[in-house]
């Protein structure tokens, strides 16, 4: 009785396997309770937002207590609040500059899809611009709908995949003088 | 009180008023463009009015009306407790005004804000004007009437996604469209 019923694979395939499952459910398990946020608080939203850092929501339960206000430092990115076009590219920014592995809420309504100002200064969903993992509606959303919301992200983290790296001395480019090209990558062209 | 300070403003210059009303409890005047340096200098520096606080300037587009735009100074004065509204209307031909900027300096903000989200144009002044909220990217000035609604003009290209809806109107970099022209209440009703 095997998994890989009706394939072909060999034992060190199976065995590889094996082992990427378990590093994929270790690393799953050490990240989703070790969720750095960045708060992106642009609008009223943050209230709600501090209500739930608070002492009564207490969103250091699911192990992400720790704002941090350098997105280098941070693995989730939750946009708070409205985000007109004029922010637009401070946005993009922030998202560029944090380190993988990265993920994004959405904290309400205006920051999901616009919310009620469908007007021609506010963007209208963040998705526009940057990817998104969980939406978080209401206006403002409730501090329980935001843990849920962030359970939900929990789940997704823990039952994410991760693939065995390789990690072989990258190839030294003979062009760039025998030493790695960083700017592109790492030196693995 | 009120309605002495719009008195005094009245017969000092019968010429500039092209009209003013008194409406709950507040004093309005309008006057021609012409006039609009002098009746502000004279607000300023008379000491019986004394309106030494420029509350705001504010404009309104009416634009099924000639002359289309409405400037509407808001002053108040703290020592007397009084204030007075002054209205001056413009041209969309020829959106300026001379700028009182000499005399109020808080008027900064206020200029800055009329031409940025009305298009008029303040001469005369000591330092450019410029826009106070949108980019300077942004065509246009967004609280004209003709503005589309939706007029997004985005900064950076949007990502390229498929399956997200992405409500109504048209996107950012979208050009401002044409639009038919909607009836507006006319003015107010001159109570006196």
């Amino acid at each position: 009785m095997s998994s890989n019923f009706g394939m072909v694979t060999t034992r060190r395939e199976d065995a590889e396997g094996f082992f990427q499952r378990m590093v994929s459910r270790g690393l799953g398990w050490a990240r989703k309770y070790s969720l750095f946020q960045y708060p992106f608080v642009t609008a009223c939203c943050g209230m709600e937002y501090m209500t739930m850092a608070g002492s009564r929501y207490d969103v250091a339960r699911f192990g992400a207590e720790f704002p941090r206000f350098s997105p280098r430092q941070a693995d989730l990115l939750m946009v708070v609040g409205t985000v007109n076009l004029k922010q637009a590219p401070i946005l993009k920014r922030v998202y560029d500059q944090m380190a993988e592995p990265k993920w994004v809420i959405a904290f309400g309504v205006c920051a999901s899809s616009g919310g009620f100002y469908d007007n021609y200064a506010v963007l209208q969903g963040i998705d526009r611009v940057i990817p998104v993992d969980v939406y978080v509606p209401g206006c403002p959303p409730r501090p329980e709908q935001v843990l849920d919301g962030l359970i939900l992200l929990q789940e997704k983290i823990a039952s994410q995949s991760h693939p065995l790296i390789d990690h072989a001395p990258p190839e030294l480019l003979p062009e760039a003088g025998g030493k790695r090209n960083l700017l592109a990558g790492g030196g693995i062209s | 009180m009120s309605e002495q300070a719009l008195q005094r403003v009245a017969e000092k210059f019968p010429e500039a008023i092209v009209h003013g009303y008194s409406q709950h409890g507040d004093e309005t005047l309008v006057i021609t463009r012409e006039h609009l340096v002098d009746v502000l200098q004279y607000c300023h520096d008379d000491p019986e009015l004394d309106l030494k606080m420029p509350s705001s300037l504010t404009c309104v587009d009416y634009i099924d009306e000639t002359p289309r735009f409405e400037l509407v100074y808001s002053l108040y004065s703290i020592t007397k407790r009084h204030r007075l509204r002054i209205k001056v209307r413009v041209s969309a031909e020829d959106p300026s005004v001379p700028s009182v900027l000499h005399l109020y300096r808080g008027m900064d903000y206020w200029e800055k804000y009329c031409w940025d989200m009305y298009g008029i144009q303040f001469t005369d002044r000591s330092v450019p004007v410029e826009r106070l909220w949108m980019y300077e990217e942004f065509e246009g000035h967004p609280l004209r009437k003709d503005y589309p609604l939706r007029g997004r003009q985005g900064l950076i290209p949007e990502r390229n996604i498929r399956d997200i809806y992405r409500g109504p109107g048209p996107g950012p970099g979208s050009v401002p469209a044409s639009r038919p022209a909607v009836p507006r209440p006319s003015q107010l009703p001159v109570i006196k």
